[in-house]
């Protein structure tokens, strides 16, 4: 679905594509950070010692968040300025692309390339030999892997048009509730393998955002009505 | 690995030369350049994602301009129109670069994960005569560092000569040397590579059949490449020979001499572009003056021409490409405008039938198309291929320089909008490539690793 996304809605426009490879770079950055974090707690921890390891990693999960929240703040700055060098090269004003899309290109970016990060690895040995789940662990693996995939790069998407909307507004509290909703849903996989604690919420705040951001970007349930109904 | 070396005598040098991305114009006025200067130091500060848009275009304005008149007074008129431009084609020109060097990096990647001949190690080039297996990492470091060496300074050697023949107009023997050495990567390293994959996936292909396919491939390659053919075939072509020859270079260099002779040779690029004595800028300057292209073997050409709005009826009989090139060279030969791109264009078609000069106004909004060497194809591909045959096997790492060489690549179309001469391509990405490459497979990986095993996502 999110290839399908980006097929029809950013590979038309040059600049987006731009903007979106920009905005995975960012991810990557911040994913660099918190695993050089996260490697030098490791290396300089005892690699015996089970639960200190299994709480040094929910740290670097925790810490990990924070970060991409971060760079993607230091991404709104970057797109800010950027428009204003948009609007002084235009010819009538006004930029060709708005910050919405920019926050939508760059919500895309970001859940692309979580996704691909997540994904990538598991759809190649996925291709090879062997049973899933031999050693006594879930067998849905791939099947909740690919769905969680999917709830994340929507997520990211919708935290995107949340975050910026907040920066532009000021509006603080909503910053951290995108902040907050990361959180939670990356919390909510620690419940794995208990898939019933990390999907169903994680569905259910996906949920919340998109409807959040649906009525942040201008819709409403009038124009929802008229397009389902295919309505002019 | 002896016949490799005489034939890649020629392979070598054009590897050198190709390491440059150009902007395609010839030194334009310099009122209007001031006035280009100016109006983008009014903006506001350089961003990323912006200045793409603002960076080509200018170049190509600038090459619109000139093509009019030539007269400054229409600068202010133009100013507005010059804007547009950089709005409307800005961020198109980044991506008409990203678009083959990414479908070269998918070619190779994908011929590394799936033909094993490319990852076996079966002997090493003369260029890179101390090997690899050593046991002690000191020494191992020794002899990647000699290689590297030997190979810059044969690069350089290369580079030097190609610069002397140009300076000294032996075009026939330069003219000569690159068809013998693109001869030799169309049939040679197709017939090689085409080998492998037929295989890899168990096809059984008779040899008469084979010869026949390449020998077309071969023949309208040569002829694509060197003299005339449809933008896109030769730009396919391009790619496909880099491909090849990255390829070889991945099989055929040991491990750790290809990272150091990608660091070098970056560092190379560096100097040789942008050094007053550096070759290549001596190669660009020289070029420049002459107004005359660059030789088209060497150089991977964007140039689209754009016509806007204009319905022909006598050309809607031909192809809509065909359609694009009758008004192009129409604008060309209308306007007699020196930029790089129009002489090489022009070289390469065929005389068309001239339209009236009415259409003359209409093609102000042509593009000129952003220029990048061949070798810097080929080091990128080396790049990512590398990063997919060796990192453990890992796709995060590919994805990662993949990413980190195309955001290279926007900064260097950045800079070169803010500097408009030849820049080198290489150093940034690398760079960046490197870097990535490097800290990927080293740190993330455990991380992730470890991520995916409990399942958690971040």
């Amino acid at each position: 679905p999110a290839l399908g996304l980006f097929l029809f809605t950013i590979a038309r426009d040059p600049l987006r594509i731009i903007i979106l490879i920009a905005g995975a770079f960012f991810w990557l950055v911040s994913l660099l950070l918190s695993s050089l974090i996260w490697f030098i707690a490791v290396k300089a921890s005892d690699p015996r010692d089970q639960p200190l390891q299994k709480g040094l990693l929910i740290f670097g999960v925790m810490f990990s968040v924070l970060l991409q929240e971060a760079f993607r703040f230091l991404y709104y700055k970057l797109l800010r300025k950027a428009i204003e060098g948009l609007v002084a090269l235009s010819e009538d004003g006004c930029s060709p692309i708005s910050i919405q899309q920019m926050a939508y290109v760059a919500g895309v970016g970001f859940g692309l390339m979580s996704g691909a990060f997540s994904m990538i690895n598991l759809l190649a040995d996925a291709l090879g030999p062997g049973t899933v789940g031999i050693h006594g662990d879930s067998q849905l693996y791939f099947l909740t892997s690919a769905f969680m995939t999917m709830v994340l790069i929507f997520l990211h998407t919708f935290w995107g048009i949340l975050f910026f909307h907040g920066c532009e507004h000021r509006r603080w509290w909503e910053i951290t509730a995108v902040v907050v909703m990361h959180l939670a849903v990356s919390g909510s996989t620690f419940c794995n393998p208990l898939y019933v604690g990390s999907l169903v919420p994680s569905y259910l705040l996906m949920a919340a955002a998109a409807a959040w951001a649906y009525l942040l970007s201008g819709g409403s349930a009038q124009n929802l009505r008229r397009f389902l109904l295919c309505k002019s | 690995m002896i016949m490799f070396m005489n034939n890649s005598d020629s392979e070598e040098e054009p590897c050198n030369e190709r390491t440059s991305l150009m902007s395609a114009e010839s030194p334009p006025v310099p009122s209007y350049q001031d006035g280009l200067q100016a109006s983008e130091a009014g903006e506001a500060q350089p961003h990323r994602k912006r200045r793409p848009g603002s960076s080509c275009s200018p170049n190509n304005v600038a090459d619109g301009d000139m093509s009019d008149s030539g007269v400054p007074v229409r600068e202010g008129a133009l100013e507005n129109e010059e804007e547009e431009l950089t709005l409307k084609y800005g961020a198109k020109h980044v991506i008409m670069l990203f678009v083959p060097v990414t479908l070269c990096m998918i070619v190779v990647v994908a011929t590394i994960k799936s033909v094993r001949f490319y990852t076996e190690k079966n002997g090493q080039l003369i260029y890179t005569p101390f090997s690899e297996d050593t046991p002690s990492v000191g020494q191992r470091l020794l002899n990647s560092v000699l290689n590297t060496i030997i190979m810059i300074s044969v690069i350089v050697v290369m580079t030097v000569f190609l610069v002397v023949l140009y300076k000294y107009r032996c075009y026939k023997f330069i003219h000569g040397w690159l068809i013998l050495s693109s001869l030799m990567l169309l049939f040679l390293f197709t017939y090689i590579y085409l080998g492998e994959v037929l295989k890899t996936y168990n096809v059984a292909m008779d040899y008469p059949t084979l010869f026949l396919v390449i020998w077309n491939f071969g023949a309208v390659g040569m002829i694509c490449i060197h003299w005339k053919g449809p933008l896109q075939l030769q730009q396919a072509y391009l790619i496909m020979i880099s491909a090849l020859m990255a390829l070889v270079f991945i099989k055929y260099l040991p491990e750790w001499s290809a990272w150091v002779i990608l660091g070098a040779i970056s560092i190379y690029d560096l100097m040789a572009v942008l050094c007053p004595k550096g070759p290549l800028r001596m190669l660009v300057e020289t070029a420049q003056e002459r107004n005359e292209p660059i030789f088209p073997a060497l150089i991977y050409s964007s140039a689209m021409m754009w016509t806007v709005g204009m319905a022909k009826p006598d050309t809607a009989a031909r192809g809509p490409s065909q359609q694009m090139w009758d008004a192009a060279e129409d604008g060309r030969e209308n306007h007699r405008s020196p930029s790089r791109t129009d002489s090489q264009m022009s070289e390469m078609r065929s005389p068309l039938p001239t339209h009236p000069i009415t259409s003359v106004e209409e093609l102000e909004e042509e593009e000129r198309g952003v220029k990048l060497g061949l070798g810097d194809f080929i080091f990128y591909s080396v790049l990512v291929g590398k990063a997919a045959a060796t990192a453990s096997g890992d796709w995060n790492t590919t994805l990662a320089c993949f990413v980190a060489i195309l955001i290279g690549l926007c900064l260097t179309l950045l800079l070169l909008a803010v500097f408009k001469k030849a820049l080198p391509a290489l150093p940034i990405s690398i760079t960046f490539g490197l870097v990535f490459y490097f800290s990927t497979d080293n740190i993330v990986r455990p991380f992730m690793d470890t991520l995916a095993s409990h399942q958690l996502y971040i």
